[in-house]
């Protein structure tokens, strides 16, 4: 396991931001941590990397104890801090080039540059940070990160605030860097998970409420099926009601209907509606989402 | 440390701040030695007191101001936790900024070396000034200069604002400075002034530049910095 957590608590005054968590997380695996804000990612991820002492618990990354061995943590960690902080007036190579001389990299000059065409900063790596967009600034953020060849990448809210060309772009960059490493991201958009992780993470208020695959997670949501029928004329509901397996039918438009039931009965109600004479326009699947299952783990009233 | 180090010297110099410090700091002492009433000419004496009586003064105010940003604006601007997680210890972190902080300082006193030789070659006869006790002040000086240092790195430490450090350092330097001496003075401590004098950095900085090399003095100039350098460990450290 590259980074193991155990019991780990973080307890800011009267407020526990994380109530003893516990997690694993294996060699190469990307890992999205889910949950609204203020459910503890960002105090988590700072208590990984060394910059928060834990209240009590422990944890390990790349074998070190974040504790006992902080240095050969954090040697092999690379960490993205919330809101991606860094000296705007630095220019981007000087940047890189100091955070090399920290990790005492052989040809740091190589180094630097391989990394400034990994992350795409080729067209400017010769300005000052403060004049760099966005976007790119996010781009020197990972390259700070990624410039040791860490084992673990933290990223807390890698893609906050970029545009959708920049989110994709930035994806991407953290996807081909996740192929051979244990990539942590936190994010508040479940595309990302969707799009990046292996598994996730979801917390809330402190406590984990799920920990799985993307995939079984999904499956696990999906205890009814909804079913969206688009016809060109009017049929009964009765119609479809009595299909079995249906667990409900409704109109929701014009020769629109709404068919929740437990498993995929779209043969079925093409066969019951087909003597009917009406044709199918259209039929969809409507599966239920990441989102839904964020919602319905991450309610207030359903916990406790 | 090293990288640390050299971050802070170029942080410096790319900012204007370093080339400002030192030329604020030469009109002033070039001033008062050579210009205004009571210079050096109309004293008629073949030595750099003046030099040396305001120059703790100036320094107060320059170093307070090139400290105050040291790590009230990592803070502010969330740098510090960069420079937290990545493999260096507290200490290295501290004492990088302490070192280019002492560079600046010993930067700033360079060109007032100028002043020593324009005395050298003016005095009757040539090189008739008390080279031990020159060499000696400028000595004083710069572990003056270091304790400084180390009070505004630790008011930096205490707050994420830095007009905030600034003050906070130029009342502590002040205080360390000075204070002793008066608070030496009320008659309570008629007793024991002395002791209460010795407190103060000013006892140990005339006592370093009649040129002799009093280890007491030394032990307290190096004492007095790792203890300040130590308070801001302490307060990195204690990051909630």
């Amino acid at each position: 396991m590259t980074v193991k957590v155990i019991n780990l608590k973080k307890v800011f005054g009267e407020q526990v931001a994380v109530n003893s968590i516990n997690f694993e997380i294996g060699q190469g695996e990307i890992v999205g941590f889910l949950g609204p804000n203020g459910a503890g990612k960002s105090t988590t991820m700072k208590m990984l990397t060394g910059f928060l002492p834990p209240t009590s618990g422990e944890s390990w990354v790349a074998g070190y104890n974040v504790e006992q061995n902080p240095l050969e943590v954090k040697r092999n960690i690379g960490y993205l801090p919330e809101h991606n902080p860094l000296y705007l007036d630095v220019y981007v190579k000087e940047y890189l080039l100091f955070c090399a001389g920290i990790f005492k990299l052989n040809k740091k000059e190589e180094r630097v540059k391989d990394i400034i065409e990994k992350v795409g900063l080729t067209a400017e790596y010769k300005k000052k940070i403060g004049q760099l967009s966005k976007g790119y600034r996010q781009r020197v953020g990972l390259a700070q990160a990624l410039l040791h060849d860490p084992k673990v990448l933290v990223l807390d809210e890698p893609t906050s605030g970029l545009d959708p060309n920049q989110i994709v772009e930035i994806r991407n960059v953290i996807k081909e860097f996740g192929k051979d490493k244990t990539v942590i991201l936190s994010t508040h958009i479940m595309q990302e998970v969707l799009a990046l992780c292996d598994k996730v993470i979801i917390i809330n208020k402190g406590v984990i409420v799920a920990n799985d695959k993307v995939q079984n997670l999904q499956d696990s949501g999906k205890t009814k099926t909804i079913i969206i029928v688009q016809l060109n004329k009017e049929i009964e509901l009765k119609l479809l009601q009595e299909v079995p397996g249906v667990l409900r039918a409704k109109r929701i438009g014009t020769n629109k209907y709404e068919v929740e039931c437990r498993t995929d009965l779209r043969e079925q109600l093409f066969f019951a509606i087909a003597p009917t004479g009406a044709a199918i326009i259209n039929m969809q699947l409507e599966q239920q989402s990441l989102e839904d299952i964020f919602k319905a783990l991450t309610n207030p009233n359903l916990i406790k | 440390m090293k990288s640390v180090f050299l971050k802070e010297i170029r942080g410096f110099f790319s900012s204007l701040i370093a080339y400002i410090v030192i030329i604020v700091f030469l009109i002033i002492t070039g001033l008062l030695t050579w210009v205004f009433k009571n210079n050096t000419f109309e004293l008629g004496y073949s030595n750099l007191d003046i030099l040396f009586f305001w120059a703790p003064a100036v320094f107060i105010f320059l170093i307070s101001a090139i400290t105050m940003r040291s790590f009230s604006d990592e803070k502010k601007a969330g740098t510090l936790e960069i420079l937290i997680t990545k493999p260096l210890t507290d200490f290295q972190i501290v004492f990088g900024k302490y070192f280019a902080g002492l560079v600046l300082v010993a930067l700033v006193l360079l060109p007032t070396l100028i002043y020593f030789y324009t005395i050298y070659q003016l005095g009757d006869p040539v090189g008739n000034i008390d080279t031990g006790a020159t060499w000696g002040s400028y000595i004083g000086l710069l572990w003056l200069g270091s304790i400084y240092v180390s009070i505004g790195l630790f008011s930096s430490s205490l707050t994420d604002n830095s007009i905030v450090a600034f003050m906070l350092s130029f009342f502590f330097c002040l205080v360390m400075y000075i204070a002793f001496d008066l608070i030496g003075e009320v008659s309570w401590f008629s007793g024991i002034d002395y002791y209460v004098q010795w407190i103060g950095i000013n006892a140990h900085y005339q006592s370093i530049r009649r040129g002799v090399l009093d280890t007491r003095d030394l032990i307290y100039f190096i004492s007095t910095t790792l203890m300040f350098l130590w308070f801001t460990k302490a307060k990195l450290e204690s990051r909630k």
